[in-house]
């Protein structure tokens, strides 16, 4: 069989006739063109790649010395602090690398939201996207175990049993996740298997499938306007530049900056004042010590809060007023009957529910449903424009309203469970829920401002 | 390393840079939203506010040599510090030769760890609870309220005689703690007074008046409580204030005794991130490599995107 024509020559040239890697580099790198626009928001991208990379990395070098077993866990963990050779700069890299990839990949989604990146034709770039974020909340879940101190332990615990609140097969779960009756050697062993195998695969498999599917169909940008509409004599957008060298040079400065902060974090203050490193967690894993406050490490709390908002009272008084409101929306709004059937059916099953199971039940649905809400994104935004720069300016509150919402749901998630926090988390619950639940009306009110043809660019 | 530059500039350096990072932490802690509603950052758990302890014995070799002395005297009887080796302490200046005849205990070798030669089902009969691991005490220590070692430096100063106790002392900081106190040879014995002020209710739950109970342990522990209706029209502070009273017979008198136990925390503090130091010093010259490297970062990509119109 006839070899491939190819340009290129010599030991390139014998390997693009077997294998497409100058197409590929061309493809993904040198020509494929970025919108010149980026600003600040874009370094996240990249920074989320360079800061799994330094998860696998470090994690490789801790699993040599890492020991999965109950009775030497925690000790293994302070040899890799003590005896092995820069063990203790490995360890903080990975867990200030934990945070770090929080940071980053919060910001990354912010920019997703304030931008319109989700929008078509990127509906499946961010569907992959919060798939990645799902995997990630599993990768660092499992991996909070593997130090098998007390935070470790306990924290474990109370997710676990979490699911244990699911009706009729919840008990039976809970076992299945564990292995045991309570957290033990056995889950220490699972929760590390998928921490080092499972998740870790799957989430490259995504940021693989996130990166083609961005390449596909190339990169939003501030201005939210779609650059291949305009291009030049040679197919070239107009307002689009090669991504290597121009963002690849950019992408150096936007990590070696990241760098100067991670490691003033890495080198001075790894516990970060208990937000990386929870004291707790200094103390071996007992399994009959209860600590008095348990709280996940930083990241999670948003979500925790949203768990904790979900009492008897918030159901009974919050909730219920608010599902027959958004029906009773619906009702009004929705001219297809199919759509008023279906929002009938679910609310009279949540209000019906909020009656008869568990309040601990519906904290899990919610905590799982602020995840899950993500997803729908693409197709509850109903703005003509893309760009919060030119969405009516009375959507910024709305947006910031919501960072709010989550900040401090987020800052009463790592607190010991208040009156005052308790209220504010319900609300916040609520301004949670409600930012996405009313997108679809929300985002089509007030006068969008006039895209421009071409990106704002100023040199 | 090389010494380009004087280490009392690394040093100083280190010392900034790990000042703001913390202070950033602890300003997010309590910013992030304690101050705006006006909460306290985290509900207390003991009544006793902690003394600061001196953090300049960190750097001070000798504090850290005598600490180590104190710790392998008075505590690893009945602790260990399992994660900890012997020959680790060549960071703070000793020699192996010194460590084998001054400070080896416990073990043979001076590459085995600080195990206690207290067997757990003896400590168990004894305590009632097996005495906890030190090796990494300093960081466990740590919450809302202070440092782990401002903990350890004001718990380990707060004994008293409490003849109540199954070991005849008690302590503010750490209320019914199954530990004696095993510097008490050189503090001496004291005695504590308790003056808690409490609403009195009526029956609906009013508040009628108040009342203030006085407990009071003399230097032999021996218990007395007292109580007092306080005047009428008075609104008092609730909660306990604790007054700890002047020590006597002990071979160091006041600030002497504080003193050792700083060295002593000092040197849990070493024991608990032995690695601390390099770890600042390393952490100077990355960030002056990472400064530069932006710099350079910085030029190039201004280079590159000149062309960009």
């Amino acid at each position: 069989m006839a070899l491939k024509e190819v340009t290129t020559t010599g030991l390139l040239g014998w390997v693009d006739q077997r294998f497409p890697l100058t197409a590929t580099v061309k493809a993904h790198l040198s020509e494929y063109y970025a919108p010149k626009n980026f600003n600040f928001w874009y370094f996240f991208g990249s920074l989320a790649i360079l800061t799994l990379v330094l998860q696998i990395v470090t994690g490789i070098f801790l699993v040599m010395h890492y020991k999965p077993s109950a009775t030497e866990a925690f000790a293994s963990v302070e040899y890799i602090m003590r005896d092995v050779p820069f063990g203790w700069l490995v360890r903080y890299m990975h867990s200030t690398g934990a945070s770090a990839f929080f940071v980053v990949v919060y910001l990354h989604m912010f920019r997703g939201l304030i931008y319109g990146s989700y929008r078509k034709p990127r509906e499946l770039v961010w569907v992959f996207g919060c798939l990645i974020f799902l995997c990630l909340m599993g990768e660092a879940f499992f991996g909070y175990l593997l130090p098998w101190g007390q935070m470790s332990y306990w924290g474990a615990q109370v997710i676990v049993n979490l699911f244990a609140a699911i009706p009729f097969i919840g008990p039976d779960l809970a076992l299945l996740i564990r292995g045991d009756f309570v957290v033990s050697d056995a889950t220490l062993n699972r929760f590390f298997s998928f921490h080092v195998i499972a998740i870790p695969l799957v989430l490259l498999g995504l940021v693989g499938a996130h990166i083609v599917a961005l390449h596909e169909v190339g990169s939003n940008n501030p201005d939210g306007v779609d650059i291949k509409a305009l291009k030049d004599s040679k197919g070239v957008p107009l307002d689009g530049i090669p991504f290597h060298p121009y963002y690849t040079v950019h992408d150096i400065m936007g990590a070696s900056v990241f760098f100067i902060i991670f490691s003033a974090v890495l080198f001075f203050a790894p516990e970060f004042g208990g937000f990386f490193l929870e004291y707790n967690n200094f103390v071996p894993a007992d399994p009959l010590k209860t600590p008095a406050h348990i709280a996940p490490v930083w990241y999670f709390t948003p979500f925790y809060s949203v768990l904790r908002a979900a009492t008897e009272d918030f159901l009974l008084y919050w909730m219920t007023p608010a599902v027959i409101a958004y029906t009773l929306l619906v009702f009004a709004t929705v001219k297809r009957s199919i759509g008023k059937v279906i929002a009938a059916a679910v609310a009279v099953a949540m209000i019906g529910g909020f009656f008869i199971l568990d309040a601990k039940f519906w904290g899990v649905v919610g905590m799982g449903a602020s995840v899950v809400i993500l997803f729908a994104l693409p197709w509850i935004d109903n703005s003509p424009v893309k760009s919060i720069r030119y969405r009516p300016g009375w959507h910024l509150y709305l947006y910031g309203l919501f960072v709010a919402a989550f900040v401090i749901l987020g800052y009463f998630g790592t607190q010991a469970p208040s009156e005052i926090g308790g209220v504010l988390s319900k609300i916040c619950t609520l301004i949670y829920f409600g930012f996405f639940a009313l997108m679809p009306w929300w985002s089509e009110m007030g006068e969008a401002k006039m895209v421009p043809a071409r990106v704002t660019f100023a040199h | 390393m090389p010494r380009l530059i004087p280490s009392m500039v690394i040093k100083f350096v280190a010392k900034c840079v790990a000042r703001s990072v913390t202070r950033l932490a602890t300003l997010l802690t309590v910013f992030g939203l304690g101050t705006v509603v006006g909460l306290p950052a985290h509900a207390s758990g003991g009544g006793v506010p902690l003394d600061r302890f001196p953090t300049e014995k960190l750097n001070d070799q000798t504090a850290l040599q005598n600490g180590a002395k104190l710790f392998v005297n008075h505590c690893l009887n009945c602790h260990g510090a399992a994660l900890m080796r012997y020959n680790r302490l060549t960071d703070i200046g000793l020699s192996e030769e010194q460590i084998r005849q001054n400070l080896l205990f416990t073990a043979d070798k001076v590459g085995e760890p600080m195990k206690t030669s207290l067997s757990a089902a003896d400590a168990k009969a004894w305590f009632g609870a097996q005495p906890p691991d030190l090796s990494v005490i300093a960081r466990a220590r740590a919450s809302e309220q202070g440092s782990g070692p401002d903990w350890l430096y004001s718990y380990l100063r707060s004994y008293y005689r409490d003849s109540t106790r199954a070991t005849g002392w008690n302590n503010a900081v750490f209320q019914n703690v199954g530990m004696p106190h095993v510097f008490w040879d050189l503090q001496g014995t004291r005695g504590a007074r308790f003056e808690e002020i409490k609403a009195v209710k009526d029956d609906k739950g009013v508040t009628s008046g108040f009342l203030k109970v006085t407990v009071n342990f003399d230097e032999k522990g021996l218990r007395t409580e007292t109580s007092e209706d306080l005047a009428q029209g008075e609104h008092p502070h609730e909660g306990t204030t604790v007054t700890l009273g002047k020590p006597v017979g002990g071979t160091l008198p006041g600030p002497e005794y504080d003193s050792a136990i700083g060295d002593l925390v000092a040197y849990l503090t070493f024991m608990a991130d032995p690695s601390a130091k390099t770890r600042t010093r390393l952490g100077v010259w990355v960030l002056l490599f990472l400064t530069i490297f932006t710099v350079i970062a910085w030029r190039l990509n201004a280079a590159y995107w000149k062309d960009i119109k």
